[in-house]
């Protein structure tokens, strides 16, 4: 059977109503529509720290299979499974903050979809929260980020950090390079400061803005320190979650 | 270097590598025990990257029956790409287990798993990165065991040199028995010349130090001296009588990998008898898996794995007994859950396209189709009887059923191959690009991929001259210069590449030397166009003394001993030969599955088929 109804016209909440309702209008393009959106707050730890943000995509696909869970998927030749991240996060870094969301074609209670999913997991990824997203066409996650917080474990000793801290943030600008452009990364520091107990760490916040995206790695090199041997942890993604 | 420092070292190195995934372990289904609640430790290393090592079937199986042992523990390793080595050569860092990140050398036994003989420069490389000795003789008790397994050593002669043991045949029961005869002879404090004793009385295994090969003043194997009297005379490969059931808690890779997917094995063997094929001929007898379990497997395989595609393997599926209703069963119970299914080596016929029609979503890419030769006459000689009509008729369906590109394998080199044959590969891929064109026009498109001949041993073509690579260029040249214009596309191997599988192929223990001189001198990768160096080959070949032509040009008289003699597939050296004759006489040798001919897997393996009566074996049945 054809559904004649033209689904964009309508609102979220009545999308959602009509997913409920009308299990009679059944094509294939119903049946992969999006029908619920959840977030999850998750980690990803040690073991996926060397995982490309486009193999966790693949990862999450296959812990959703696993789990039996019905991503919701695209039109098209190659359909792909409907998800997003918030933002990317750099090979090599851990998190403790990172945030996804995913499109069911099924409608699921929390309590039925979280257990499910948490015992499919691959050992480098841990789910902190789940929640709802009652709208399900509002705006995508990577257009709600304003910001990242970031733990850095220091390799080497590093007694003069507080005064370097305190040098760059007095700073009126610090114009670095990178690939050949130069920008100001003074005003992509939102927050920043150390604690030099042993090991020492670095904790900072730093904008996240489309052509504003502080990178904590240029912190490093601004405060002369060395990348490597550093381990650097994602702890949160700002959202502005006021439009939603 | 203790797994502890091992870590601390990789933390330092990885973020510096491309690729880091490659080297950390720790996905989903991986097996970790406790190194110390195990008697005895077995690394399966496939000398390759892990990209590639992660598609090999064969080790995804022994990995799953060894652990399922609670004594035994089986871990992973593969060979790091070049800048990673260069990393951890610059760190003193051995080559380690993905599982525990304990060094090789720290294992009881190193099990190496060699498919193809491109490998065995990686192979030297790989005991050179775990700290041991190259040479089988250097090493002693206190060096793990290192045996090899897999189609390649079915001529074990070209590395026997560096091999304590080998496995010939299939692993799945010979493996665990190789793991109770070592802790039986640990238990009794053998030595390791008694370890090998004990080795050589298990059925498949080749100690190669036990034999000695003579050869005749001008050079030609004449025969093997047996040093240990206790050692077989010959090594008569393993078997199982019916496929165990296949894994499916497979190990899913956090980065992507070759083929990233679950393999599913549906049928051992195949019934064809081209002639050029190894794997046709050290595979047989035929067994097939049931449609019950393949499906039962199915079910499993998806929620224990979470893969979007499943690929049916075998060496020729449309050959599956009820295969249509096995991908009829498939459809009906995963249609719509955004599962891929993959059914590669499909014959050239109709059936074949209405499976890949009940299979193909809308996404209609490239349909492959192996004539291997393009005129009739050639397709006689190398045993492939299809004819150019049925060719035809076959490209129209897949054209009419709404795919774009047919993707066309042709085989070059042959030495009974005029130019005549090469020209007609140019006609025939312009006929089958012209059924298309008559049916979509000029979306239509032909890829023509050339591979090149390399004589096999174990295959009747074991006696017949490899073509010289200015052979095979001046054929290229015509093809480059024949295959041309809109919708055709050609690819080819290098002939310098495939004049080194010829060498390796039909090696004897004297190419161990070449061998080793190679990779002293960088060689490693050859399988890679970028790392190949074929006048590094050269060198080491005149270093060596050897003559290369001798193993590759030479055509084989028909009397001559063979190194790999001993090594046997089951198949007769008589029926190969005979099929070898006709060859010759352009004479063709049916399917077997309708009628036998008694190629010697029956008599070889005559418990084994009475034991396991009935129509999943393929040969016939047995009476006594």
């Amino acid at each position: 059977m054809i559904c004649v109804i033209k689904i964009p016209d309508l609102s979220g909440f009545a999308r959602k109503l009509l997913a409920e309702i009308s299990p009679l209008i059944y094509s294939q393009r119903y049946y992969r529509m999006k029908k619920q959106r959840f977030r999850i707050y998750f980690s990803k730890t040690e073991q996926m720290r060397f995982t490309s943000h486009l193999d966790l995509v693949l990862t999450w696909e296959r812990t959703f299979r696993r789990a039996g869970l019905p991503l919701s998927y695209s039109e098209g030749f190659s359909p792909r499974p409907v998800m997003n991240m918030a933002a990317p996060l750099p090979l090599g870094f851990t998190s403790t903050g990172e945030i996804g969301d995913f499109w069911l074609s099924d409608v699921l209670s929390l309590s039925e979809f979280h257990p499910d999913l948490k015992k499919s997991l691959p050992p480098g990824l841990l789910i902190q929260e789940t929640e709802e997203i009652e709208d399900i066409f509002g705006p995508k996650l990577p257009t709600l980020v304003t910001a990242a917080s970031y733990l850095i474990i220091l390799d080497a000793k590093s007694p003069d950090l507080p005064e370097k801290i305190e040098n760059l943030l007095n700073s009126a600008s610090v114009i670095r390079d990178r690939k050949g452009k130069t920008y100001d990364l003074r005003p992509l520091i939102q927050e920043l400061n150390c604690d030099i107990s042993s090991p020492s760490k670095l904790q900072m916040t730093l904008s996240a803005l489309p052509g504003a995206t502080g990178r904590p790695d240029e912190i490093l090199a601004a405060l002369e320190l060395p990348a490597t041997g550093t381990n650097i942890c994602r702890t949160e993604i700002v959202l502005d979650t006021n439009g939603e | 270097m203790t797994n502890t420092k091992i870590l601390s070292t990789l933390e330092k190195i990885l973020p510096t590598v491309q690729l880091p995934g490659r080297y950390t372990g720790g996905e989903f289904n991986q097996v970790t025990k406790s190194w110390e609640s195990v008697d005895i430790h077995l690394a399966l290393i496939f000398p390759e990257i892990y990209d590639l090592g992660m598609s090999n079937l064969g080790l995804m199986i022994l990995y799953d029956l060894i652990n399922q042992q609670p004594e035994y523990s089986a871990e992973r390793a593969f060979l790091p790409w070049t800048d990673m080595e260069d990393a951890m050569r610059k760190e003193s860092l051995p080559l380690y287990s993905l599982e525990t990140k304990h060094p090789l050398s720290s294992f009881d036994i190193l099990a190496f798993s060699l498919p193809y003989e491109s490998l065995y420069t990686n192979l030297l490389n790989s005991l050179d990165l775990a700290g041991l000795p190259i040479y089988s003789s250097e090493r002693t008790n206190d060096h793990p065991l290192v045996i090899a397994g897999g189609h390649a050593v079915f001529n074990p002669e070209p590395v026997s040199p560096f091999i304590d043991a080998f496995v010939i045949g299939e692993g799945e029961e010979v493996i665990i028995e190789i793991l109770d005869t070592y802790q039986s002879s640990q238990d009794q404090d053998h030595s390791r010349q008694q370890l090998l004793e004990n080795l050589s009385q298990v059925e498949g295994v080749y100690i190669p130090s036990f034999y000695q090969p003579h050869y005749q003043a001008d050079g030609i194997f004449s025969h093997l001296e047996k040093l240990n009297q206790k050692a077989p005379d010959t090594i008569r490969k393993r078997i199982v009588g019916t496929l165990p059931p296949p894994p499916t808690k497979l190990i899913v890779p956090y980065i992507d990998t070759v083929h990233n997917r679950a393999p599913l094995e549906i049928m051992r063997g195949c019934t064809r008898g081209c002639r050029f094929c190894h794997a046709g001929i050290v595979t047989r007898p035929v067994r097939e898996r049931s449609q019950e379990d393949i499906l039962k497997a199915m079910e499993v395989l998806i929620p224990d794995t979470g893969y979007s595609e499943i690929g049916l393997l075998s060496l020729s599926s449309s050959d599956y007994t009820g295969i249509v209703e096995l991908i009829q069963a498939i459809n009906d119970k995963f249609l719509d859950q955004n599962i891929a299914i993959s059914l590669p080596s499909l014959r050239i016929d109709s059936v074949s396209v209405d499976l890949m029609d009940a299979l193909a979503g809308k996404r209609r890419g490239g349909f492959t189709l192996a004539p291997e030769a393009a005129s009739e006459r050639l397709r006689r000689i190398i045993n492939k009887p299809i004819s150019d009509q049925q060719l035809l008729d076959t490209a129209r369906e897949i054209y009419q059923r709404g795919w774009h590109t047919i993707k066309l394998y042709f085989m070059i080199g042959h030495p009974s191959e005029t130019m005549e044959d090469v020209q007609a590969i140019a006609d025939l891929s312009r006929k089958v690009l012209s059924e298309g064109k008559n049916i979509i026009g000029n979306r239509a498109q032909v890829h023509i991929s050339l591979g090149t001949f390399v004589p096999k041993p174990q295959t009747p073509f074991q006696w017949v001259g490899a073509s010289s690579p200015v052979e095979i260029k001046e054929k290229l040249d015509l093809l480059q210069k024949e295959i041309r214009g809109r919708g055709l596309k050609l690819n080819w191997n290098d002939p310098e590449e495939t004049q080194f599988e010829a060498w390796l192929s039909r090696g004897d223990r004297r190419m161990a030397d070449v061998i080793y001189r190679a990779w002293k001198m960088g060689a490693k990768f050859d399988a890679w166009n970028e790392h190949f160096n074929y006048q590094r080959w050269l060198d080491a070949f005149s270093q060596a003394g050897i003559e290369p032509d001798f193993y590759t040009t030479r055509e084989r008289g028909i009397d001559e001993a063979f190194p790999w003699d001993h090594i046997q597939s089951g198949v007769k050296k008589s029926v190969l030969l005979q099929d070898y004759k006709w060859s010759k006489e352009e004479k063709i040798r049916p399917d077997c599955r309708g009628d036998c001919y008694a190629c010697g897997i029956l008599p070889t393996y005559n418990d084994l088929r009475h034991q396991n009566p009935g129509p999943l074996w393929l040969c016939p049945e047995v009476t006594r």
